[in-house]
């Protein structure tokens, strides 16, 4: 199997509660997927587990290894990276320490190279290098985010509700930065509410259901099914969901 | 009172200030990085100055055999916690840190120990035993349960400090001891004196300072451990070991305070457990400063010398009390001027 991160039968408990049941799913070198679904559907529980934030049962392997005995640190070591729900910044420090701790285990060098790329993608962070992390807008946060994962020269980033409550703006130049990360060689899993968005830039999309992959497919098929379109797109259909 | 006797008092309240200084500062490096409230500094301080004192009357030390017996003990423990997911790197690295380095460090003791032995070799020695039961102290004790509450985390670090206390009567017996100076030069300015140990004390204080903050605010692993303090999860998620900032903090402050130790030993006698007493004092200069601010807690730490240099001129016998009254005011200040915070979970 050439897939990037394979995860295998995934199952993952809260203490006796079963967020994630048996789910399975893969992501291929330069491609983009997301993961849509509603509040509370297991999304951003599956994204911790697979980057070892959360313990699970079942297989997950990333570049052909066996990820089980490894934890946070040795899988940024491999090239997975997670940009979270809560960002996680630093933010008593300004951006620019931000960044360079990003690429925290990366050669001087190449982190010279990578935080120059990350100020082209983002030139509003070159801007406010030296302001401190918590005082930027959360447009920016989210910029710092990503451009603080990105310093780690990942293979795969995983970006978890990089849209949520920002404006639409903001939203639509995020997105285009995801596009082009393609381009950068990097593969992005996308977990979404705002599922018209992803699955316009996505190549391939799971929906999300109460901790279950109900449905998956191209991202072209994923907006072309009418109960995606009811549940999640926001079109105005009639009756209940048809998934 | 006349203005001597004041410059005198004032002289004596900045020397111990800075030592309190020292620290003070070690206590929120520790505390910033770790969340441990660390009690044990003061062994820290009565271990590196009675090491110091014992090698210089030729005798090995007893902290040395408790390097070896606390490296095999963390050896065990990296061991056990990586049975799942043993590679060679992991158990050679764990070899070279817990077993070869104490037992090195025993060799070397050995091998260098007699009266006529330099000053500045056992002072290397005294701060590399310190130094190793610091490492240690944190994988034992500490790392296996960094992820709990503050609360859980302070009465481990009770804990440690009795531990070591009672371990220190066992190695240095209950009477005091002193040290040699590090230089008997002096340098006289109208009144005052002063002599070539207190302007170490100075020196080392305001090169620490310097030292810390240049560390902090310019390397790339002093800037590790500020995010590891600002924010456990973000630090992990960037490939930080919070373990290895837990005890590269816990290295720094048990050097902090062996040279402490060391700095003070030949000014008064120590016994086992006076480390606790300054530590202490080093403490409160730690909570004026919020447990957060390092030229909060510097300045704190001399004003705390000051006062306890001018109480034990007026009064004696209340001199504690005084110094440690100074924490009530601060304590009511703090809690009426921040708002509840509820504790950080990670």
């Amino acid at each position: 199997m050439s897939a990037l991160l394979s995860v295998t039968d995934v199952h993952i408990a809260y203490g006796k509660v079963e967020a994630v049941r048996g789910v399975s799913l893969d992501v291929a070198e330069n491609e983009i997927v997301t993961i849509i679904g509603a509040n509370g559907a297991g999304k951003t529980t599956l994204l911790n587990a697979i980057m070892g934030v959360l313990p699970l049962r079942g297989r997950t392997a990333f570049a052909g290894t066996d990820m089980a005995p490894l934890d946070i640190e040795d899988r940024v070591a491999t090239g997975l990276s997670l940009v979270p729900e809560h960002r996680e910044l630093f933010g008593t420090m300004n951006v620019e320490d931000n960044l360079e701790l990003g690429a925290f285990r990366i050669a001087k060098a190449t982190a010279a190279r990578s935080l120059e790329r990350v100020y082209t993608l983002f030139p509003r962070l070159k801007e406010r290098r030296k302001q401190l992390a918590g005082t930027l807008s959360g447009g920016e946060q989210q910029m710092l985010a990503m451009g603080r994962a990105l310093m780690g020269a990942p293979k795969l980033l995983m970006l978890d509700e990089p849209s949520l409550g920002l404006a639409p703006i903001i939203v639509a130049d995020i997105f285009r930065i995801v596009g082009e990360l393609r381009a950068a060689g990097v593969s992005v899993l996308l977990v979404e509410q705002n599922a018209q968005a992803a699955l316009q830039i996505a190549d391939r999309a799971y929906v999300m259901e109460l901790g279950e992959f109900v449905l998956s497919g191209s991202a072209k098929e994923i907006a072309a099914n009418k109960g995606v379109a009811a549940s999640y797109l926001g079109f105005q259909l009639e009756g209940e969901s048809a998934i | 009172m006349n203005t001597t006797i004041m410059l005198f008092l004032l002289q004596d309240g900045i020397t111990n200030g800075a030592i309190y200084a020292l620290l003070g500062l070690a206590l929120v490096l520790v505390f910033a990085v770790t969340r441990v409230i660390l009690i044990p500094q003061g062994e820290f301080v009565t271990y590196g100055a009675l090491s110091y004192a014992m090698l210089a009357t030729g005798q090995v030390p007893g902290t040395v055999r408790l390097a070896v017996a606390m490296g095999l003990v963390a050896f065990a423990l990296d061991l056990f916690f990586a049975r799942n997911a043993l590679h060679a790197r992991l158990v050679i690295r764990s070899v070279a840190l817990n077993i070869v380095f104490p037992v090195a460090l025993l060799g070397l003791v050995y091998a260098l120990v007699g009266p006529n032995t330099p000053i500045a070799v056992n002072i290397a020695l005294a701060l590399l035993i310190v130094a190793a039961i610091g490492l240690f102290l944190y994988r034992i004790a500490f790392q296996p349960i960094a992820h709990t509450s503050v609360l859980v985390l302070l009465i481990a670090s009770v804990g440690c400090h009795l531990a070591l206390q009672g371990l220190g009567l066992v190695f240095f017996g209950a009477e005091g001891l002193r040290a040699p100076a590090l230089s008997n030069a002096a340098v006289t300015a109208g009144p005052l004196r002063f002599t070539g140990q207190s302007l170490a004390v100075y020196a080392l204080t305001v090169g620490f300072i310097v030292g810390l903050w240049l560390f902090f605010g310019y390397t790339k692993t002093g800037k590790a451990l500020r995010a590891t303090a600002v924010n456990r999860l973000g630090a992990r998620l960037v490939g930080i070991r919070t373990t290895l900032s837990g005890q590269i903090a816990f290295l720094l402050a048990s050097v902090i305070g062996a040279i402490s130790g060391i700095l003070i030993v030949p000014i008064t006698t120590l016994y086992y457990d006076t480390g606790f007493l300054i530590g202490l004092k080093g403490f409160i200069a730690a909570i004026i400063g919020g447990l957060v601010s390092y030229p909060l807690t510097a300045v704190a730490a001399i004003v705390v010398g000051i006062v306890e240099a001018f109480s034990s001129f007026y009064a004696s016998n209340f001199k504690e009390v005084i110094v440690f009254t100074l924490i009530l005011p601060v304590l009511v200040l703090r809690s009426l001027a921040a708002p509840q915070v509820e504790e950080e979970k990670d």
